[in-house]
């Protein structure tokens, strides 16, 4: 974990040791409130934070004695984003630093029982850049390593959720879920073809009931082979018990049908990914109950198993009672922050609010952490962002950023670049 | 394509990466077409060349242009935009004023201009019109969707040094994102090879209209460009070859290698033209394809865009331009390009770059928000580009969030200046600035209407004119074209 050779972060750490502000009472005041939760929108009112956690909210919540005011001058208030599926503070340099890349496994070993977890570097100087960007939470979820060789196991692992706040733990939840790759990427791993994919899968699924089953027998070594590691089958018990959910990477329409249709023979409590024909069957995918996890930008036919992309599947999904997610891309891919993907799609015909729901209230259900996160509701982590606008527009930015209740800088290494060469001074910038 | 396939996503990025650049030299290209073999040779060489006429093909000077544009305009009348708030580069914005198109050209702009009678009324409502975007790095046709093996055809991975082959040989034009990016506003794309390679060949200019072949789409009267790429991916894809280059002085090596080369190459024939406009006997030089994209280069010709991410590296390039005598038109990527701001507006170099892709690899990891709005202030040529075929329909986004970047840092940034980025400065590091890029009378009528301001996520283009022809239409069906690849598709989703 604490993987921070590389020269530069060492210096950072060491000339500016993050100073952990202290969780205290406050009251954010004057501000636009987009709860997400029950009080809705307000358009005047206040939140009260207290001991990490949000005590009170509404247009005329009363302020504790002694409470540190912000006032938030009218400003416009939301729960902090939440990034989903993305690597974020498991990968620092994506290409050509692969030492840095834990997102990914390879091993003959282990696929499903990987576990993003233990990658987690809070010292990641990409966390406080995905800060500024309003993101106080992130779903990091596991992807399929380009190095698999003679493999038929499709999962990529287990997903983690991380707040971003400062301090050396950031796990939030472990287990939140167990990542699986089909479609054209899946076939390739399974054998060639997606037909292979899915009576590979109902297999593994099967294998992993007769383990849980026969648990003493498999360490006497009487039972059959399985497709799977002991590693593995262990990481699978609660996903076929349907307790954790099971995220597919999934395309075209005819695989996500045969995905729900497996879903539902299995009892599989399932997640859909990507998704980008999911618009075409979205009475089925509502039905079914099963929530999706969209790109905001894909429109195009990228593959052959997209061919029906468009920048209005969330709106379709939305309009059809789906809960939808909009994905957080890689940081060092142009994804700094969900926002604007979610703005985009309110372009395209997604109301303003499910879209601001789609990066806060609806990943913290998909995940299974909104008990803690995902809207401004008592008793909830006092995650919350201050805006200088709308939060989905790329003019605005956060004038303040709390996590856990404490207020965090808005500083990043970025900016240390920017304010170095915007100042020169007689001597090199090196010492600025 | 970010996020899946990394395989793709590295060659989207390897192909990047070239430069675009300012004041150079319009080709030649029309003046030399079908010219006698010795016209190089200078005065006098008329009355010998009767003999010395080589046979087709084997002169590079008889024809610079053998692959021509056959681009014609879509219909168009006169249109006048009435009740319009006028966004264009270098002029303040009219909060209500009319445009004027009609053949093809800007023919009138202003508060106060009255439309010419007969012509089609366009009432903007208060909407905004801006110039078409221009994206001066873009794989589209190249690396196409979908983004299949078969049609892989951005990099020739083969040779450090392949100034030889042209990008306008790979696009497919059937490729749906082009349409996509007409969506977006785009009415000029770069197309250029990718950054495999030392020399990664000729990038071509097209205009954004839907055609069966890439010659119907070719800008006309624009520069050829030579695609260069510093850095890790060259060193890369031939180290692990176990070839040179290996390394960062092995990238150095190699192009001094090659401009040594092209000086050659001119001097051989220069010397044949010499001989033979005296008459003597002279044996012309082997035609070489990859020696003449480079010494057009030295000609003047053809333009440089250099794909290069770090301050320091921008600056060898720069030196290696002064060693053999070439300008350098733009940096690609150019992630450090804040770091050495003067420089490169004393040199005159572009900076084509992004506002949000930063830090996929070391070469990047510097990259800022704040590029393009630091440059600005220090007096270069700044611009915007997507080098991806999602982020090129929304380069007024990425404008946006660099005039934000640069305003939360004080530079006072002005929207003018910022529409610039995507506009007229990606046109002047085309060489293609007097003819598009902004708003005036006598360019080229390459428009858009946008549905709210520009600088909002929520806009999208409701109309855009190509030569004043109405290309997209948002609301008309019959306005947006569509590929054959798309033709019989059973789940085709939406127009985007």
């Amino acid at each position: 974990m604490v993987r921070l050779l590389a020269p530069v972060l060492v210096m950072l750490a060491i000339a500016a040791p993050p100073a952990i502000a202290r969780a205290q009472t406050l009251a954010i005041t004057n501000a636009h409130i987009y709860s997400m939760g029950s009080s809705g929108e307000i358009a005047s009112g206040v939140v009260v934070v207290s001991s990490g956690r949000i005590t009170a909210i509404g247009a005329s919540a009363r302020i504790p004695d002694g409470a540190r005011i912000i006032d938030a001058h009218g400003g416009v208030v939301t729960p902090g984003l939440l990034a989903t599926n993305t690597p974020l503070s498991t990968v620092e340099i994506a290409e050509g630093v692969e030492e840095t890349n834990d997102n990914a496994t390879a091993s003959s070993v282990i696929s499903a029982a990987f576990d993003v977890q233990y990658a987690v570097n809070p010292n990641s100087v990409l966390i406080p850049i995905a800060r500024l960007g309003g993101v106080t939470d992130a779903v990091i979820t596991p992807t399929l390593s380009g190095r698999h060789e003679r493999k038929n196991m499709i999962f990529a692992g287990q997903a983690a959720v991380i707040h971003l706040g400062q301090g050396p733990d950031l796990l939030e939840k472990t287990h939140a879920g167990m990542v699986l790759v089909m479609g054209e990427d899946g076939a390739r791993i399974a054998g060639g073809s997606r037909a292979a994919e899915f009576v590979l899968l109902s297999g593994l699924v099967e294998d992993v009931r007769a383990y849980a089953h026969n648990l003493a027998n498999y360490d006497l070594g009487h039972s059959r082979a399985y497709g799977l590691s002991r590693q593995d089958l262990e990481a699978l018990i609660p996903v076929v018990e349907g307790r954790e959910p099971l995220m597919i990477s999934v395309h075209r329409a005819a695989d996500i049908r045969q995905v729900l249709r497996l879903a539902k023979e299995q009892k599989l409590k399932i997640i859909l990914e990507g998704a980008e024909e999911a618009w075409s069957l979205a009475p089925e995918i509502a039905a079914a109950q099963v929530p999706v996890l969209l790109s905001g930008y894909a429109d195009l036919p990228q593959s052959f198993d997209m061919i029906g992309s468009t920048l209005e599947n969330a709106a379709r999904l939305n309009a059809a009672g789906v809960l939808i997610g909009i994905e957080n891309p890689p940081i060092y891919e142009g994804g700094r922050t969900p926002r604007i993907d979610a703005g985009r799609a309110v372009a395209h015909g997604l109301p303003f609010a499910a879209a601001l729901a789609s990066i806060t209230i609806n990943p913290a259900k998909i995940w299974g952490v909104a008990d803690r996160i995902g809207s401004l509701e008592p008793g909830k982590d006092a995650d919350i962002v201050i805006w200088s606008g709308d939060p989905l527009e790329p003019l605005s930015a956060p004038t303040a950023i709390m996590i856990k209740g404490v207020e965090q800088p808005l500083r990043s290494r970025d900016l240390d670049l920017r304010d170095r060469y915007l100042h020169p001074t007689d001597l090199p910038p090196a010492y600025h | 394509m970010r996020r899946f396939v990394v395989v793709l996503v590295s060659a989207a990025t390897m192909a990047c990466a070239t430069g675009c650049a300012t004041q150079m030299p319009a080709p030649k290209t029309q003046a030399a077409k079908s010219k006698p073999a010795a016209a190089g040779a200078g005065a006098g060489a008329e009355k010998n060349n009767e003999a010395k006429v080589l046979p087709p093909g084997l002169d590079p000077s008889t024809n610079l242009d053998p692959y021509p544009s056959t681009y014609r305009p879509l219909p168009s009348g006169t249109t006048a935009i009435v009740n319009a708030r006028i966004l264009s580069p270098g002029a303040l914005e009219i909060a209500q004023g009319v445009l004027v198109m009609n053949g093809g050209k800007i023919t009138a702009i202003g508060a106060d201009v009255k439309p010419p009678p007969g012509a089609t009324i366009i009432d903007a409502h208060g909407r905004v019109v801006t110039p078409g975007i221009i994206d001066p790095h873009s794989h589209l046709g190249v690396y196409p969707s979908p983004g299949v093996e078969a049609m892989s055809d951005g990099n020739e991975a083969t040779d450090p040094n392949t100034a030889q082959v042209w990008a306008e040989h790979s696009v497919w034009p059937q490729d749906p994102g082009f349409a996509h990016a007409l969506a977006g506003g785009v009415t000029t794309l770069e197309i250029l090879p990718g950054s495999a390679n030392l020399f990664g060949g000729r990038s071509v200019v097209l205009k954004n209209v839907a055609a069966t072949t890439v010659q119907a789409m070719k800008f006309p009267g624009a520069p050829y460009d030579l695609k260069m790429a510093c850095g890790e991916n060259p060193k890369r894809v031939y180290g692990g070859k176990g070839r040179s280059p290996s390394t960062n002085m092995g990238n150095v090596a190699g192009y001094r290698a090659a401009w040594i080369a092209a000086r050659d190459y001119q001097r051989k024939w220069d010397d044949y033209r010499a001989k033979a406009a005296k008459g003597e006997k002279a044996d012309a030089p082997l035609r070489n394809l990859q020696m003449d994209t480079l010494s057009g280069v030295l000609r003047g010709e053809i333009r440089i865009q250099n794909h290069c991410y770090r301050a320091d590296e921008m600056a060898q390039m720069i030196d290696i331009s002064h060693e053999f005598g070439f300008h350098i038109a733009a940096f690609h990527h150019a992630s450090e390009s804040y770091k050495i701001a003067d420089l490169l507006r004393r040199e005159g170099v572009c900076s084509v770059t992004w506002a949000e892709w930063w830090g996929f690899k070391m070469e990047s990891f510097d990259g800022i928000e704040e590029n393009v709005a630091m440059l600005q202030r220090a007096g270069a040529c700044a611009t915007l580009s997507s080098d991806d075929e999602n982020l090129v329909q929304h380069l007024n986004v990425e404008a946006a969030l660099a005039m934000a970047a640069g305003n939360r840092a004080g530079l006072n940034i002005t929207r003018p200046e910022a529409i610039g980025w995507i506009t007229l400065n990606p046109a002047k590091a085309l060489g293609i600035d007097t003819k598009t890029g902004s708003l005036e009378v006598g360019k080229m009528a390459d428009v858009v209407l946008w549905s709210a301001d520009p600088f909002s996520v929520y806009a999208i283009p409701e109309q855009v004119y190509i030569d004043g022809g109405l290309a997209w239409d948002a609301h008309d069906p019959g306005h947006q074209p569509k590929s054959d690849f798309m033709l019989g598709q059973p789940a085709v989703g939406g127009q985007r």
